[in-house]
């Protein structure tokens, strides 16, 4: 059934189609119309489930946390500082291993205090062992939601589903609402392997040591850097859960998507725009008009970011002459961060081919700074005729 | 009609393993060991960085059995609503939740969390165990280390504030019990525990807990030292059910004998207080003594 709601609304229908048991948000903008609507479906009866109304987003994670340990499915959501303010419950929800769904409405972050969209904040969280999805548009959210519980739940490593404030979650746009009784075939109950239980006692997130230590029986049980380890070894996997979700997905809803990358006029194309969220489609109107202009360019967008999908990214990028990676954040002090990863999963799949693309890093819409589709197009144009320096660029800087 | 338990008529059932890593003479073994009893089999614990983090043991190996969430410093109170909320959706309406965190865990990071769970009504125990100081860390001051203690970041003044009342913070909730124990008088802890397990809500518990290495004294005099606080009138024992406070055990006996041990014999046995001037112990007990005016007033 296709229905027009805004961005907030996909999202929070996503969570009441994946029958989530416990929600515990605090409000910040422009994550509070999600939560607030999960609170409506909870109190109107319509979704069973808990509903928590915490007193700080560090208490929102920390009841996920608690709640899916004890074998609850779970789900939150936070913009900018809140999603600061929970980075402590974000580490150690990766550490404790649980499919936790977080949905992160992308805002700047302060200081100065600013409302409006930038990626800084869910940039920051990159490597907290989280896996993150970029959403483009409504559709995406209400299915990325519906994947991430299955993806989530697969390999225990949480998701922050990533769409950009106000340009997603305050639009309005026309999305098929998928029907609960294939959700229910897509995505099945929660059973984790343990939950907190009296009957069978267990002490979980103990003080760990440096080395392996033996149990009562003496068996070896794993030190901390061996749990540690096998994070970063089920996080690499899920590079390969995330194609398998998709495919559960299209066989059940009809709708095929790349799970790693959302390539638009990229084969033949000799330079590639790349960035993530909602600015890769504004980007696609760009790239119309270049072509138009006899430019052969095409854009990329990155939707998987963590963990990276360098091998989908390095071989989509081969032959072309240059990249002009786009983006809302970026890491003080160096560039942004998509570039710096972009730059490695090259050097690490095409060095030494004879074909490394140059690339530019252009930083845009910082603190929600409007991004004009034809500043965009210029500044795109441009940067085809060669790379114009090895520092990001800002675009549409007024000093 | 209270319970009334004595050493001889309490379980035997241990939920806490011999062989902890607490500390010789550690008041917070005791604690926890007889907690554990009053508490019973069907319940989830939720701990936070602190000795008890220590006490239970380093993984693989636990020294309870009970099943135990360790959590971050300052979401101890939260985690304990996800757990309810997680039992309630699961149709639980037996298990008991219980949470079980220092004074720096309650006074200092975890308040923020402890208020906003009590303020939601969460039915759920809090423990705050008090060894009055950041024990784990190498005893520094915390919000309810008391006036004039020494400690290892107020070396050498000893601190000069006000020990935080957070049992009075948490009476302020209006929860439906509030009670203020000692590791000392264990079964006045496991008799109260047993006492608010039908209550509503989020229950309250306050345990003064002696601490050897923090407050310096020999490990041998662990309960000796927790019995001169009560019984010199300066750390009371009592619970407040739906807003009614009564003194209970050795404070309930003080009321009658009105004979309470100088103060001065609680602080000399104890290096940490060794700053304090004979002028400050004096004004100290002129506050105690104010104190039990009072309560000897309420009694007549």
């Amino acid at each position: 059934m296709h229905i027009i709601e805004n961005g907030n609304v996909a999202a929070a229908l996503g969570v009441k189609l994946c029958r989530a048991n416990v929600i515990a948000a605090y409000p910040i903008t422009p994550q509070t119309p999600l939560t607030e609507r999960l609170s409506e479906y909870v109190e109107s009866g319509e979704m069973k489930a808990e509903y928590i109304p915490v007193e700080s987003e560090h208490s929102a994670l920390a009841v996920c946390i608690a709640a899916s340990s004890a074998g609850a499915r779970t789900f939150t959501a936070t913009s900018a500082n809140g999603l600061l303010y929970m980075h402590e419950q974000v580490q150690w929800a990766s550490g404790a291993r649980l499919p936790i769904v977080m949905c992160v409405v992308n805002r700047a972050v302060g200081a100065p205090w600013n409302v409006w969209n930038d990626q800084q904040d869910s940039i920051s969280q990159r490597d907290t062992g989280w896996i993150q999805i970029y959403c483009s548009d409504h559709q995406q959210i209400i299915d990325t939601v519906i994947k991430a519980y299955w993806l989530a739940e697969k390999v225990s490593i949480p998701i922050m589903v990533c769409y950009d404030g106000y340009i997603l979650s305050h639009t309005y746009m026309p999305f098929d609402l998928p029907d609960q009784e294939k959700v229910d075939a897509f995505l099945p109950p929660f059973k984790p392997e343990y939950a907190l239980n009296p009957d069978q006692p267990a002490n979980l997130n103990t003080v760990t040591l440096p080395d392996v230590r033996t149990d009562i029986h003496g068996e070896l049980a794993h030190g901390y850097m061996e749990i540690r380890y096998l994070l970063q070894e089920d996080l690499r996997t899920t590079i390969t859960a995330a194609a398998e979700a998709e495919k559960r997905f299209a066989d059940i809803f009809g709708r095929v998507s790349d799970p790693h990358i959302e390539p638009y006029r990229c084969d033949d194309a000799d330079f590639v725009a790349v960035g993530m969220g909602s600015l890769t489609y504004q980007l696609r109107v760009c790239v119309d008009a270049l072509r138009n202009e006899g430019f052969r360019v095409g854009v990329m967008g990155v939707r998987y970011y963590r963990p990276f999908p360098d091998e989908a990214i390095a071989q989509a990028m081969k032959g072309k002459q240059g990249i002009i990676v786009f983006e809302k954040a970026l890491s003080y002090g160096y560039e942004g961060a998509l570039a710096s990863d972009l730059k490695s999963a090259l050097y690490e799949h095409l060095a030494g081919t004879g074909s490394l693309p140059a690339v530019q890093n252009f930083i845009a819409g910082i603190g929600g700074r409007e991004i004009r589709t034809e500043d965009l197009t210029n500044t795109f144009r441009a940067a085809l005729q060669s790379r114009i320096s090895k520092e990001p660029l800002w675009i549409g800087l007024k000093l | 009609m209270q319970v009334k338990t004595n050493i001889l008529n309490l379980p035997t059932q241990e939920f806490v393993h011999p062989g902890t890593r607490a500390c010789t003479g550690c008041g917070l073994a005791i604690a926890y060991r007889v907690g554990l009893k009053a508490l019973g089999k069907d319940t989830i614990l939720i701990v936070p960085p602190s000795c008890l983090t220590v006490l239970q043991g380093l993984f693989p190996v636990a020294s309870t059995k009970l099943p135990c969430l360790n959590v971050t410093f300052a979401s101890t109170a939260a985690a304990a609503t996800g757990i309810l909320a997680t039992l309630k959706t699961q149709g639980n309406d037996h298990t008991t939740v219980a949470a079980w965190a220092g004074d720096g865990g309650t006074s200092d990071i975890g308040l923020q969390a402890l208020s906003g769970a009590a303020e939601r009504g969460d039915n759920f125990i809090y423990f705050c165990y008090d060894n009055e100081g950041y024990m784990n860390t190498g005893v520094q001051r915390s919000g309810t280390t008391p006036i004039g203690a020494v400690t290892a970041n107020t070396p050498f003044k000893g601190k000069q504030q006000q020990k935080k009342d957070v049992t009075a913070i948490m009476a302020a909730h209006k929860l439906s019990y509030v009670a203020a124990c000692s590791a000392a008088y264990p079964l006045d802890l496991y008799d109260k525990i047993k006492n608010c397990l039908h209550l509503p809500g989020t229950k309250y518990f306050h345990i003064h807990i002696p601490c050897p290495p923090g407050w310096g004294y020999d490990p041998r005099y662990g309960i000796k030292i927790g019995r001169l606080a009560v019984e010199s009138g300066y750390y009371d024992l009592y619970e407040i059910i739906n807003g009614e406070f009564r003194l209970t055990a050795a404070s309930e006996k003080l009321v009658e004998k009105r004979k309470l041990i100088p103060v001065r014999e609680y602080f000399r046995a104890q290096s940490r207080f060794k700053i304090l001037t004979d002028e400050q112990i004096a004004d100290i007990q002129k506050q105690i003594d104010e104190k039990w005016a009072g309560y000897y007033r309420k009694n007549e």
